[in-house]
């Protein structure tokens, strides 16, 4: 016997990102644009999900939704007759690219239009991995506090539009604008932040004139 | 957070490279762990000899190099090793931007036993 050196150099998410290419490449040879929603738990991921659809009229919208359990947002989604399939992740932290790859196929993508994939509510895995997307959506919340970006750096950095939700709530909250802003900003020079309210609806229009361009 | 999946896939990588040079074991896996990866190296560790036993990396040694996160200081431009819970420049204060220094996660190398004369 003897020892042989063998030099390897793979990457340990190069499977996920071979998959996440192939579903990419599916997605964009239908017509559709997939944007990776992510975000910590109850920051307003469907409700933004819903202003946005609305908000999108004339464009066919399909949505994967992401939950460690329950099908609370997809049957909320239905019933605005939303095209929406529930992945249960039962425990999992993110969604991966085999997971979207095989729940694909279950929702019959039969016209051009825009994917949402809403991620588990978390704001570190889904970051790390890649699942098909033409972009990471990040969205925050004034609730969460100003220095997300200094906490959670990788979502920041990964996203290539960032929503600031629940900005009605902003009077009632020491939020320091600036601090979010700068944070952000070393991390990430030219994502757009739009600051936005589920609630009342503000700033939905600049994010969905965004997706439109992008599109 | 997600050790285990991608100690799982990592024994993958290293049984894949066994089979594919007639080894029936392999004795040492080189890692390359960035510090701003997310991924606990300790926790790799503990998933690697649970995912391994019963392959061809059972009892292999881990070797995990950890690679510093650096950012950059666009007012001294020079880079700076990451400060914990900071993205100040220790010069002057001033905020730096990320490098891709320090995401690393992938496998340099394995060391494999194989029968004499084998190429």
């Amino acid at each position: 016997m003897s020892n042989k050196d063998v030099e390897i150099m793979e990457n340990i998410y190069s499977e996920n990102d071979r998959i996440a290419e192939r579903i990419q490449k599916s997605l964009h040879e239908q017509g559709i644009y997939a944007i990776n929603v992510m975000g910590a738990p109850g920051v307003g991921k469907t409700s933004s999900l819903i202003k946005l659809i609305k908000g999108l009229n004339g464009v066919k919208a399909y949505v994967i939704e992401g939950d460690i359990e329950s099908d609370i947002d997809t049957k909320k989604l239905k019933a605005l007759d939303i095209e929406t399939v529930q992945i249960n992740t039962g425990g999992a932290c993110h969604l991966d690219g085999i997971l979207i790859e095989n729940t694909l196929n279950d929702l019959g993508l039969n016209e051009p239009g825009v994917l949402f994939i809403e991620n588990i509510g978390n704001l570190v895995c889904p970051a790390e991995f890649n699942i098909g997307e033409n972009c990471k959506m990040l969205i925050t919340t004034v609730a969460e506090g100003d220095d997300k970006p200094y906490k959670y750096p990788l979502a920041f950095e990964k996203a290539a539009i960032i929503l600031l939700n629940k900005i009605d709530l902003l009077p009632y909250l020491d939020f320091d604008m600036d601090y979010y802003i700068r944070g952000i900003r070393v991390l990430n020079p030219n994502a757009p932040i739009i600051k936005v309210s589920a609630k009342t609806g503000a700033g939905f229009d600049e994010v969905c004139e965004w997706i439109q361009s992008r599109m | 957070m997600h050790e285990y999946p991608l100690t799982k896939q990592l024994v993958k990588i290293v049984v894949d490279a066994a089979k594919s040079h007639n080894a029936a074991k392999v004795s040492a896996v080189r890692l390359v762990l960035g510090e701003s990866s997310g991924i606990i190296p300790d926790s790799v560790g503990m998933y690697f000899d649970m995912i391994a036993a019963g392959t061809p990396a059972e009892g292999a040694k881990l070797e995990i190099r950890t690679v510093k996160a650096e950012m950059h200081c666009p007012r001294c431009r020079k880079d700076f090793p990451r400060p914990r819970f900071s993205f100040a420049c220790p010069d002057c204060g001033t905020l730096g931007s990320p490098k891709s220094l320090g995401d690393e996660f992938y496998v340099e190398s394995v060391l494999l036993e194989t029968e004499e004369e084998e190429e």
